[in-house]
């Protein structure tokens, strides 16, 4: 069941990915990334991982993805660009190097199950039994304020630098 | 040593001979503190000028003079005033004390580098004290004469903060109680004598005469240097007592290092002091005004030579050859300068080579060993040559006026634009001739005293032996037919410009006049001190007899008798080596008779040269076309002197300069210097192709670069 | 289950490479590179299944930096589009020397 899930997920995902990038309308681009952003958030789910995969939906999804199509609407952009698209051998060479990329990736997984690593990998019973103790709230937010609080602040401060920047460069030269 | 134990040692070493120094440290200081004001006035008024020029203004016509030009009148002058006062009372006071050992005063630690240790200091003693003396009362007079000199120059605050300077320089130079010290002042008014040759530097010519006596003074610098180095090396310090207390010990008598040094020592004092052959500097020198001509290049740094070896007298008269050598410059200088002087028309250059001739005196006389005499020139020349440029300086004050009246463009300096100048600047002339005797030694005036003595003394040299009687004999030929000359050029001085009937102009007659009274007072104190400067040191022989006066002159000796302390060990080596002074001349005589003799002839020599001079037809320059001849033309070309440099020293310079500037520098050191350029240029211009400004590009590269490293990675 | 989704991360971000490498527009090229992002957060959290939680801290942390990255890069493009009147990337040719 698990494994079917996941093989439907992936496929939207891919397909997703691939309609993010062959789209000419940059609105429907958009809405590909949304399948694909919420297919990846069904896998995580499928992988426990219950409040990320909220937060892919509500915040990736929903907000920075509202975001990008605000844009798109405020610069007018909605529709098709012929030569958004590179061709001949701006194309084949974007091709050529991601072909390269896959076939070395493609290489690496190539017998991954009977790597000795693979083989002495933990299975997932620890996680099992955190998830079961803390639920996936208490196990993220109790790292989050303790362990990791210095990144967590540092976050903080360059989101608000973010904002802060944002606005003094989109905002129109007076 | 902490502060309180220091002061606690100076206390204690203070009161050997019951002398404690009167603030030493503020002799120097008060003149630093003019130079500050002075500067700081004359950079104010400079500011204001060139506002003024710039907005177009006409400069305004105060009521009286700015406040820029009415200070330094009193701050210039005062400084030094009160830095004599200062120097009057240690003098009495050191005076009234048997002072055996000179007072050192440690300031702070100068330089602390391994086992050089040189301490900002300075020492009091006889030899110091004297040249203060000289440098702060000859410098105050100058001071006072230079506010009338110079009251119309609009550079008068700069004028006056330079003159302090250079004043607080040769203080340092004297006062200082080691090598160092001595070598900042040597320096220090060295660039103060530049800065004052070329005070007009507008006129190029002017300021290309202080680059001369810079670069000429560059030569001796260096060999003082290196006499440092020497002097380092041998003894491991640099202060006066040490050196001077262990040189018998530690050099050998006649030794290399011992000759070596002095050699490099003389060959500072001859740059600085203008001897021959670097002496082509001084003449020139006479560019900048004439107060700087009496105060640097008469009476005060060109000496500075004269006293380095009167200081480092242990050292010369450890080093034979080095001392033959001082007296063999010296007299070679002060003939040689002699002649010359005897042809030139402009005042101050027969001043200037005047000046030359003395200093070869006072070289001559400390080249004997007779320090205190040449010490004693020294000081009865800053007096009368003092006194002599000043009084230059006030005709051509008078001339420049009167030309100037009538825009006659005639050389205010050129003596046969002069003649009877006696009418209209009385009190100018009998200083003028009281100094004109002076210098021509005729008793009781004090050149008689001081340039017979160095005489006697090189007389006497002759007959002491040491392998060099022969060599003597001839120097004190020499430096009779010096002294016969300078009693010929000064007098043909004197008389060309004073006497006969005035060559000016009638219409620029009538606006010839008086100095002013800031003028006159000097001139006449200084006349004063021409006449009884002498009397410090009548020998004892001399004063009994009828050129003492019948015993009427005071001080027998006084000034030999000074020195003692500071002379005293480099006698006691000469005496121990050479056997002492002999008691006759070379042809036989002593004190009296030659005293006789050489006064005789002064006065014979001066009244013919008066009336030969008198004789001849002097036409203005303008007028005067006939061309010299013969030995005339050499004297008047100076020997040609400069022209030999210039084609020996100064072209093959100049040549091997072009030659290394054209293709040294411009084309082996800078081409590969361009050449590296260039190659950097290329791999700049080949990496810049990558640049192409499109975000895909850099993205497609950054792509490509992380394949490279997952491949490095995974195979 | 680990291999797949390994796989599957692999494939999203050489495709997101590949539309970062083909598009001219700015937006999507933007979008691109979200999606290598999240082929990333997804190989995080492949493995936090099994090593820890410590790999979901991480994504946590990517998104919060991703949505930095957005406000950003979406004012730039905006200040560039009021330049040029257009986000295609060919127009933007001034980073050079």
């Amino acid at each position: 069941m698990v494994d079917v899930l996941f093989f439907v997920f992936a496929a939207m995902a891919v397909g997703g990915a691939f309609g993010v990038v062959l789209q000419k309308n940059p609105v429907a681009s958009l809405l590909f990334m949304v399948g694909t952003l919420g297919a990846i958030a069904g896998i995580f789910v499928l992988f426990e991982a219950h409040f990320l995969a909220a937060v892919q939906v509500i915040v990736y999804a929903g907000a920075i993805m509202v975001l990008f199509l605000f844009v798109i609407m405020l610069l007018n952009l909605g529709h098709d660009y012929r030569a958004d698209i590179r061709s001949g051998i701006g194309a084949f060479l974007a091709f050529a190097v991601s072909g390269a990329f896959a076939g070395l990736l493609a290489r690496q997984f190539r017998g991954a199950e009977e790597n000795p690593l693979y083989q002495r990998f933990p299975g997932p019973e620890g996680m099992d039994a955190l998830l079961a103790e803390q639920g996936i709230v208490g196990a993220i937010a109790r790292p989050l304020y303790t362990d990791y609080v210095v990144a967590f602040e540092l976050v903080a401060i360059l989101l608000l630098v973010a904002l802060v920047g944002a606005v003094a460069l989109a905002k129109r030269r007076v | 040593m902490t502060g309180l134990e220091n002061a606690t040692v100076l206390l204690l070493q203070a009161s050997p001979g019951g002398y404690d120094p009167i603030l030493p440290g503020l002799i120097l200081l008060l003149p630093l503190l003019g130079f500050l004001a002075n500067g700081a006035l004359g950079l104010i008024g400079g500011v204001r000028a060139a506002e003024e020029l710039r907005s177009g203004r006409e400069p305004a016509r105060h009521e009286g003079r700015p406040l820029t030009h009415t200070l330094p009148t009193w701050i210039g002058p005062a400084t030094i005033g009160l830095a004599f006062v200062l120097t009057t009372a240690n003098f009495m006071a050191m005076l009234g004390a048997e002072l055996t050992d000179p007072i050192v005063r440690s300031y702070w630690m100068w330089m602390a580098t391994g086992t050089l240790g040189v301490e900002a200091a300075i020492q009091l003693d006889q030899l110091s004290m004297i040249m203060m003396m000289v440098i702060t009362g000859v410098g105050f007079l100058i001071h006072v004469f230079s506010v009338g000199y110079m009251k119309d120059d609009p550079g008068y605050p700069r004028y006056f903060a330079y003159l302090n300077l250079f004043v607080f320089f040769m203080l340092i130079l004297i006062m200082g109680a080691n090598f160092p010290m001595m070598f900042v002042g040597w320096e220090g008014v060295g660039l103060c004598s530049y800065l004052l040759i070329g005070f007009w530097f507008q006129d190029r010519e002017k300021a290309d005469a202080g680059k001369k006596a810079f670069i000429v003074n560059r030569i001796g610098d260096f060999g003082f240097l290196l006499a440092i180095f020497l002097l380092f090396v041998s003894f491991g310090t640099l202060d006066y007592a040490t050196i001077f207390d262990q040189a018998p010990e530690v050099l050998t008598y006649g030794g290399g290092v011992a000759t070596a040094v002095t050699l490099f020592l003389l060959l500072g004092a001859i740059g600085k002091s203008a001897q021959v052959p670097l002496y082509v500097w001084l003449p020139d020198a006479m560019a900048g005004p004439t107060p700087v001509s009496a105060l640097i290049h008469a009476a005060t740094m060109v000496t500075a030579g004269v006293y380095l070896v009167a200081r480092a007298g242990v050292l010369f008269a450890l080093a034979p050859v080095g001392a033959a050598a001082v007296a063999t410059i010296g007299a070679v200088t002060a003939l040689f300068a002699a002649t010359i002087a005897l042809q030139q028309y402009d005042i101050k250059k027969v001043l200037a080579y005047s000046t030359v001739s003395q200093l070869g005196f006072m070289f001559l006389g400390v080249g004997v060993g007779a320090y205190a005499a040449g010490v004693f020139h020294l000081m009865t020349h800053a007096f009368f040559k003092a006194l002599l440029f000043l009084g230059a300086g006030a005709v051509i004050h008078s001339m420049h006026h009167a030309l100037h009246a009538t825009h006659k463009d005639w050389d205010a300096q050129d003596m046969r634009n002069m003649g009877g100048l006696r009418r209209y600047m009385p009190v100018t002339w009998v200083t003028m001739a009281i100094a004109t005797v002076a210098i021509a030694g005729i008793w009781p005036f004090a050149g008689f005293f001081s340039k017979d003595e160095i005489i006697w003394y090189a007389g006497t040299a002759a007959g002491v032996g040491g392998g060099y009687g022969a060599l003597f004999t001839v120097l004190w030929g020499m430096a009779l037919a010096a002294a016969v000359l300078t009693a010929i050029y000064m007098t043909r001085l004197l008389v060309m410009t004073f006497h006969g009937s005035n060559r000016t102009g009638d219409a620029e007659a009538s606006h010839l006049h008086e100095a002013p009274l800031t003028m006159i007072v000097p001139l006449c104190i200084l006349a004063v001190l021409s006449v009884v400067g002498g009397w410090l040191n009548v020998p004892g022989s001399v004063r009994n007899s009828i050129f003492g006066g019948f015993g009427l002159l005071p001080m027998s000796d006084w000034l030999d008798r000074w020195l003692q302390p500071v002379t005293q060990s480099a006698v006691d080596i000469r005496v121990a080596e050479l056997g002492g002074y002999a008691s006759s001349a070379p042809v036989g005589g002593g004190h009296v008779l030659w005293g006789a003799i050489a006064t005789g002839v002064a006065l014979v020599v001066v009244i013919l040269t008066a009336r030969a001079v008198s004789r001849q037809k002097i036409v203005p320059a303008t007028q005067d076309t006939v061309p010299l001849s013969g030995i005339r033309k050499h004297l008047y070309h100076k020997w040609y002197v400069d022209e030999l440099y210039d084609r020996v020293i100064v072209r093959p310079v100049v040549r091997a300069s072009r030659f290394s500037w054209r293709w040294i520098d411009q084309i082996l050191i800078d081409g590969t210097v361009n050449a590296v350029g260039g190659v950097a240029r290329g791999f700049g211009w080949f990496g810049s192709l990558f640049q192409t400004g499109q975000v895909t590009t850099y993205a497609f590269i950054l792509t490509l670069s992380a394949l490279a490293v997952l491949g490095a990675l995974i195979f | 289950m680990l291999v797949e989704a390994l796989v599957l991360s692999a494939i999203l971000f050489v495709i997101g490479t590949f539309g970062v490498l083909l598009r001219k527009n700015a937006i999507i090229i933007f979008l691109c590179i979200e999606l290598q992002l999240n082929a990333v957060n997804l190989s995080f959290v492949a493995f936090s299944r099994f090593l820890g939680i410590d790999g979901q801290l991480f994504v946590f942390f990517v998104m919060t930096v991703a949505a930095a990255e957005a406000a950003v890069g979406l004012a730039i493009i905006i200040s560039v589009f009021r330049h040029y009147e257009a986000v295609n990337v060919n127009n933007f040719n001034l980073l050079k020397w």
